[in-house]
């Protein structure tokens, strides 16, 4: 078996006395996508937060293709391949929305100690650019600023903008927080067409979406992970069903 | 930044290159020593709205800078060395390396902390510049104008004019670049929402350090012309309210515009010169409390002119839109 993308071992974060993640262990395997679910406040977020570098961890090791970058700092970890996008979109409201992936390409196109040209002329960064929001389905809104685009197509950029990037590993929180079921749609599409070419940590409360694109599910609760294994593991878990799957009424459990 | 823009800044200096021949013909030299007064003052400005406007870095002590480069020269003086070609650079390498010090120190505080701690070191600096007997310590000193080799001659009133004009001109237009630069949108992007700029990659601490650094120098610089401009130094131009007043002469004139703030720093000037005479004139005595209607003035601009001066006139050159102002969310 090859090196984990990412490999969390014994991993605390206490909140004053809120334990927001509780030695956990987990493996991401390379290329998979990997779902993380839980009801709220379970600890989901903080986790991303540790794993792209914004919060350190009080306890434990975090391992990327077999480095330890528990030490390291966001922009050092996104140098490595680690791309995180936002629960609460986190985009540049007043550039185009072909700004905000131009910046993110210019994030890994060397310093930015270019004090002359103007970067909106600069095709090295608009040409890449464009092809991912191509890609994405944006091309058409690329001239728009960004707060003008609607609630799900600022998800899109925010995806767009990791994928700027150029990461071997995604960690997306909640991409359809907010979707309509069109939408989401074309985010699982989206993200399907991601697999294979990126490990992805996938945050999110969307169950359809869930079952549809995760390889593996870990079902976090108070911090903890209570189970992790395939979505048909997952979905024939007395204690998911008991501690989170079955209390939410609301969220069906789909069939394969 | 916009066409509007552009066009606001080439009338504003267009206005400001008239001046001395208007002054001439008029027989009113006053004005053109008052107008290189309001373009050092602007200097001074555009460089705190490149940090302040932009990079969102509330920096509260930024006269420190006009002080440095002002004591840079007004030093030399006292020594002797009335070398321009020297002055110069020592005001800017001074200015600079301060900057960089302080910058890199505050710089790893944000929010109300990162105001507390510019304003604490410049008042250090102020504190400093007193207690230097040697240099006159509180009363200051006075300070012979730069020579420039007989190239051009600070002591008549129309080269050192147009010396400042031309520095203004140059510091808004390498702005200008800069701003639009990649360096410019790390430092506009990290105002926004400087979390996301990390986590896409940008070590976003140097960036502002080196933005906190080249407003520092060029403010240095607006403080080298001061200090010709006065024929004298002291510890005054680094205390606190000039700090505060430059700070006001950019959200006068509309924050991350760059001519705002020459507007700003226009009409703030004029105000402070004229106000008391036309209130003396209102009632006699009424001129020392002029303050009591510039307070009301600028809280009436920070709080319904968002935008400031520029957004009210890149919305009367037409063609509206995001009014001018680059203001998020
Ligand atoms: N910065 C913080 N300070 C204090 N408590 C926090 C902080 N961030 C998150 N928490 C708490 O930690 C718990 C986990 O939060 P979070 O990771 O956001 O949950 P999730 O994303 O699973 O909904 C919650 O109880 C939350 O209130
Ligand atoms: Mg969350």
């Amino acid at each position: 078996m090859t090196e984990p993308a990412l490999k969390i071992e014994g991993l605390v974060k206490n909140f004053g006395s809120l334990v927001a993640t509780d030695d956990l262990h987990l493996d991401i395997e390379a290329g998979e996508i990997h779902a993380v679910i839980g009801p709220n406040g379970a600890g989901k977020t903080t986790l991303i937060a540790q794993l792209s570098g914004e919060l350190r961890p009080d306890q434990g090791r975090i391992q990327f293709a077999g480095r330890d970058i528990t030490g390291l700092s966001m922009p050092a970890r996104s140098a490595l391949g680690l791309a995180r996008s936002f629960q609460i979109t986190s985009i540049f409201p007043d550039f185009s929305t072909l700004d905000n992936v131009a910046l993110a390409v210019q994030a890994h196109a060397g310093h930015s100690f270019r004090f002359w040209q103007p970067a909106g002329k600069d095709q090295s960064l608009r040409r890449p650019a464009l092809d991912i929001l191509e890609n994405i389905g944006l091309a058409a809104r690329a001239a728009e600023p960004a707060a003008n685009l609607s609630h799900g197509e600022q998800r899109q950029l925010e995806i767009a903008m990791a994928l700027a990037t150029e990461p071997s590993v995604l960690l997306l929180d909640e991409p359809m927080a907010g979707m309509g079921r069109d939408e989401s749609g074309r985010m699982v599409e989206l993200l399907r067409g991601l697999k294979g070419g990126h490990t992805i940590v996938l945050i999110e409360h969307d169950m359809d979406a869930v079952f549809a694109l995760a390889d593996r599910i870990t079902v976090l609760v108070y911090g903890r992970a209570i189970a992790t294994g395939t979505p048909e593991d997952i979905r024939a878990n007395d204690e998911v069903r008991a501690a989170y799957l079955g209390t939410e009424a609301a969220i069906e459990v789909p069939h394969a | 930044m916009d066409r509007r823009q552009i066009w606001l800044s080439l009338a504003t200096l267009a206005l400001f290159a008239v001046v001395p021949p208007l002054t001439v013909i008029f027989d009113q030299p006053f004005y053109m020593d008052m107008v290189a007064r309001i373009m050092v003052f602007a200097i001074a400005a555009v460089s705190l709205d490149l940090i302040l406007g932009h990079g969102g870095m509330v920096s509260f002590g930024h006269a420190v800078y006009m002080g440095i480069g002002a004591y840079a020269v007004g030093i030399l003086s006292y020594y002797g060395i009335d070398n321009g070609f020297l002055q110069i650079p020592l005001a800017l390498a001074a200015s600079a390396l301060i900057g960089l010090i302080f910058g890199a120190m505050s710089l790893r505080t944000s929010g109300v902390y990162f105001i507390m701690i510019t304003l604490a070191f410049a008042q250090m600096l102020y504190f400093l510049a007193i207690s230097l007997e040697e240099f006159g310590g509180d009363d200051g000193m006075s300070s012979m104008r730069s020579e420039f080799a007989g190239l051009i001659d600070l002591n008549d009133a129309m080269h050192f004019y147009y010396l400042v004009f031309a520095v203004l001109a140059g510091v808004l237009f390498c702005l200008h670049r800069l701003v639009l630069s990649r360096f410019g949108m790390v430092i506009r992007a990290s105002r926004t929402n400087e979390r996301r700029m990390q986590a896409m990659g940008f070590p976003t601490y140097r960036y502002k350090l080196a933005a906190f650094t080249i407003a520092g120098t060029i403010c240095g610089l607006a403080g080298a012309l001061f200090a010709n401009l006065n024929e004298f130094v002291s510890p005054d131009v680094m205390h606190w309210t000039h700090s505060g007043e430059i700070m006001i002469m950019v959200i006068m004139g509309g924050m991350g515009t760059l001519i705002g703030p020459v507007l700003g720093a226009t009409a703030f000037l004029l105000l402070e010169e004229y106000l008391p005479q036309w209130m003396e004139m209102a009632m006699t005595d009424a001129g020392e409390h002029w303050a009591i209607i510039m307070g009301p003035i600028l809280i009436a601009i920070v709080l319904f002119g968002r935008g400031g001066i520029h957004a009210l006139l890149a919305a009367s050159l037409g063609r509206n839109g995001n009014n001018g102002s680059k203001r998020d969310d």
